[in-house]
């Protein structure tokens, strides 16, 4: 176990700002997926603890329902937990999920650590969301209790407020 | 989407709404026909409903997670269609009691038990006349924070507690005085 403090604080969560560290993870059994491949429009990262749980069941049944809304911000949105990518595939199919599915599994939650979203004491990723915009940088982030399914709207407003912002400087130049 | 729906009250202008427009207490519920939580709560809701009788105005909406619940997109839409005809809380009750029959052939089979134009309501549910509605919903759902079914707003506000029938109805009575 662990001896890390019960009660994690999030000081180190990566705040709005920040660039997005890159990472490259593998989406399926052969293959990867890079944030940077990703660059030039928004991607939400949604960090979940496990596949199967039946709150995550919730919260990723939920995205894949949301789809549209987050694609009319051309968003795109995936989940990572530290399941390998067997597991992630089982749980997609079963689930019918129609987005990717990230295996932080080898070397284990090595980018939920970057992101400061890594549970030392369950091993997990904690539940966490991240919007990044166009060009990488961290727009909002939101660290939700491990029980508690953060729904979609925080990602919808901040993506929102992207388009606002781009829209903003675009009118500005 | 209609900015103009309010995300977490029932909207007597635009809901299907049990109780009356003037109670005090306003409950609204996000719920999927397939969902067997949402099945769960419906005797609860009901007896909630005979509880507060006047004092309560009840509104659902559709919030079916179509991927995980083949069913629950035309089920919703049965009971819009049921709802033009007059009877969407027949509808509603019935597609809950029978969750783990509703494919077509049984949505046509509840609307000729119910006494509607069964015929039409099925010509309309193939034809997606209501999907945009049912889809309004789950967005007005989304928008609002919902999160997973069924979702209980009190009031405008969603109520996270335990659902049984003791939790349910102190938080909606506490909530109203």
């Amino acid at each position: 176990m662990s001896t890390t403090t019960t009660n994690p604080s999030h000081r180190s969560v990566l705040s709005p700002g920040t660039q997005a560290p890159d990472f490259t993870l593998r989406c399926t059994p052969d293959q990867s997926v890079s944030l940077s491949e990703l660059r030039g429009r928004p991607v939400v990262l949604a960090f979940y603890p496990a596949d199967w749980s039946p709150v995550c069941g919730d919260q990723m049944a939920l995205y894949n329902e949301t789809l549209d809304e987050f694609q009319a911000f051309q968003a795109e949105l995936v989940g990572i937990s530290v399941d390998g990518a067997w597991c992630h595939d089982a749980f997609a199919k079963h689930n019918k999920l129609h987005f990717p599915l990230l295996a932080d599994f080898e070397p284990k939650g090595a980018v939920a650590r970057a992101y400061g979203v890594y549970d030392e004491k369950d091993g997990t990723c904690e539940r966490a969301l991240f919007v990044i915009d166009s060009d990488g940088i961290i727009h909002w982030s939101y660290v939700s209790p491990t029980g508690v399914n953060p729904g979609a709207n925080g990602i919808l407003s901040a993506l929102e407020d992207l388009r606002t912002k781009s829209e903003t400087t675009a009118a500005a130049k | 989407m209609s900015a103009r729906i309010p995300l977490t009250l029932p909207d007597p202008e635009r809901d299907h709404i049990s109780g009356s427009a003037d109670g005090l207490i306003r409950l609204l519920e996000y719920g999927d026909y397939e969902c067997p939580f949402c099945a769960e709560v419906q005797p609860i809701v009901k007896e909630i409903q005979r509880r507060l009788g006047d004092d309560l105005l009840f509104g659902f909406r559709n919030f079916p997670l179509t991927n995980i619940h083949p069913h629950s997109e035309h089920a919703a839409e049965a009971a819009e269609a049921a709802g033009t005809q007059k009877n969407f809380w027949g509808m509603h009750e019935t597609l809950f009691e029978n969750q783990g029959a509703l494919d077509d052939d049984d949505l046509a089979e509840y609307a000729a038990g119910l006494g509607l134009d069964e015929t039409r309501l099925i010509r309309e549910v193939t034809a997606s006349v209501y999907a945009p509605r049912v889809r309004e919903d789950f967005k007005s759902g989304v928008r609002g924070g919902v999160n997973g079914t069924p979702t209980f707003f009190i009031n405008g506000e969603r109520y996270d507690g335990p659902l049984d029938l003791k939790h349910l109805l102190s938080a909606l009575t506490f909530q109203s005085t």
